[in-house]
């Protein structure tokens, strides 16, 4: 990796990325610490040193309803990445481990498919949804965030699974393992990082979508991402209030995106980056 | 190995996410074709005839459209040229031995997590606002004039909302690539007597060129489509100057609740979406081969 270099360049290289890191990491620093300022201290000028109010938590809490959209957000991502999951660990299974001539051809359709645009088919999709009665509805999202989302799930598992080698299963098979066994005690430890990576991954993908969130839900079904919208008119500016309900919004993907960088490459270039 | 039973079972087991996708495909596209031939419009859907191409002639002579493509193209295009040259950057100073490299890369990585809405709001809000943004007070502490981003640069700000964004993905991506490479090989060429300008351009760049390449795709597909930070900083304006294509077709679609526009008008991404992904595909597609 990093070969050794000289203190004096250390110190430079060290100074100029604590400054870059700084950087981007203010606007999230800054709104963490506008949550915990008055309303009028946050509109007040650069301050970095706030007078540590919850009010803004509590109010957000208490007044604006903020648990019912958190809940939903849970609901919906989770639910959406179980579906998915479901649906298509047998898939990435059969494809990783009885390929056909037309397995490549298959994932890349499925891959293609992301390439069509939500907004060319929000109009039927937003008909059908209002005569089917799926408007705001979490039935209705954890479809949409399941479809948008699966062919990324199955190709992240395609190359989890792929590097499973064969002939764990073949040995376990002649050691006379039932297939119950089999399951539990060789395909399970072997395929369970894979699949933890993949759901991580989809958590954090399904919380922060947001065209589909917000097009389709009003209130009953709205997760986060359409909460946080909702505070862009122009009705007063409640910047603490605004910062206190981000910093929740955000706050469980960041530590979740923290602890799954390593696995975030691999997946979401499909192994194509090392 | 594979015989007719496993065969047979693999198709079982594959069948669901197929058929889901298919469908998912086909159904919902095939009905704005359809729509986008008719004249549909919510406030009056009594009265639905054929229109045949009358909705794409509309929908390309609204002066907004060519302004809606150079805009998509300009996010695009803009995004990509600030993340893949600040990323490579950024990956380079931070690959090498350096205090803290654990913190670091956390702060770096952390705004590909904060959620559209947020992103945009934050920085509308209380980094990029003309009185009371961190920018304007820097603006006065230096004493310049504080900018009014969204009225004078809307198009940039945004750009540069969604490339706070992108940016941890392209420097993790290339950060990763970059620690691939043989150590071994770069002391070789540092022994040759190579400056690091050439070792750079010889060795490290050809090295990146996959990496750079799968960053260019994923975030193609995903630039093509904001939205949200649109919504939330200008809804579009001032005027059309950040309406993209996406933005456009949701406006006539949930605004002027006109289906068979709106629904020309996803043919039409449809078909720009495909252009920009066979070009991709040309350009740098031949880097993903094995």
């Amino acid at each position: 990796m990093a070969r050794a270099i000289s203190p004096r360049r250390k110190a430079i290289a060290t100074l100029l990325s604590w400054a870059i890191a700084l950087l981007l990491f203010f606007p999230i620093l800054y709104t963490i610490i506008t949550s915990v300022k008055t309303e009028v201290e946050a509109i007040s000028g650069f301050n970095l040193i706030p007078s540590f109010t919850f009010e803004n938590y509590i109010e957000v809490e208490t007044q604006r309803d903020y648990w019912k959209p958190f809940t939903n957000s849970v609901l919906l991502s989770i639910g959406s990445t179980f579906v998915a999951l479901i649906i298509s660990v047998p898939a990435a299974w059969a494809m990783a481990f009885s390929p056909t001539k037309r397995t490549k051809d298959v994932l890349m359709w499925m891959l293609s498919t992301k390439m069509m645009p939500s907004v060319a088919v929000l109009v039927p999709i937003y008909l059908m949804f209002r005569d089917l009665r799926l408007l705001d509805t979490h039935f209705g999202l954890i479809a949409i965030l399941m479809l948008i989302n699966l062919p990324i799930v199955v190709w992240m598992l395609y190359t989890y699974f792929r590097e499973i080698p064969g002939e764990i299963l073949e040995a376990a098979r002649m050691d006379g393992a039932t297939l119950w066994n089999e399951i539990i005690h060789v395909l399970m430890p072997v395929a369970l990082p894979g699949i933890t990576s993949t759901m991580l991954l989809n958590i954090i993908l399904a919380w922060n979508e947001a065209f589909w969130t917000i097009r389709l839900t009003t209130a009953n079904a709205a997760p986060l991402t359409a909460f946080i919208a909702s505070f862009s008119s122009p009705q007063g500016l409640f910047w603490a209030k605004l910062s206190a309900a981000s910093t929740l919004a955000i706050a469980p993907i960041l530590i979740m995106g923290w602890f799954s960088q390593k696995q975030l490459v691999r997946g979401l270039t499909f192994g194509a980056v090392k | 190995m594979a015989t007719q039973h496993t065969k047979g079972l693999s198709r079982l087991m594959i069948a669901p996410s197929v058929v889901l996708l298919l469908i998912w495909m086909v159904v919902p596209l095939s009905m704005t074709l359809w729509f986008s031939v008719q004249n549909y419009n919510l406030l009056n859907p009594g009265n639905v005839s054929f229109a045949g191409l009358l909705n794409y002639r509309f929908f390309y002579t609204d002066p907004a459209f060519f302004q809606s493509i150079w805009n998509t193209l300009f996010i695009v295009i803009g995004v990509l040229l600030i993340t893949i040259v600040g990323g490579t950057a950024i990956a380079l100073l931070v690959d090498q031995d350096i205090w803290g490299q654990g913190l670091v890369r956390i702060m770096i990585i952390s705004p590909f997590f904060v959620m559209p809405p947020v992103a945009a709001l934050v920085w509308k809000n209380m980094i990029m606002h003309p009185s009371y943004g961190v920018l304007a007070d820097l603006a006065r502490f230096l004493g310049l004039q504080p900018i009014d981003w969204f009225a004078q640069y809307p198009l940039t700000a945004v750009v540069l909302i969604v490339a706070w964004q992108w940016l941890p993905f392209a420097t993790l991506i290339l950060l990763t690539a970059l620690q691939s490479l043989d150590g071994e090989q770069k002391e070789a060429a540092e022994m040759d007597g190579a400056g690091a300008g050439s070792r750079f351009i010889h060795l490290t760049l050809p090295h990146l060129s996959r990496a750079i390449t799968v960053v260019i795709l994923i975030q193609t597909i995903f630039l093509l489509g904001v939205y949200a930070e649109i919504l939330v900083t200008t809804n579009g304006g001032p005027g059309y100057a950040t309406t993209n294509l996406t933005f456009l077709i949701y406006r006539t679609a949930l605004l002027g609740y006109d289906v068979g526009g709106a629904s020309a008008g996803g043919i039409i991404a449809v078909v720009f979406a495909n252009i920009v992904a066979i070009f991709l595909m040309r350009a740098v597609g031949k880097n993903l081969d094995r």
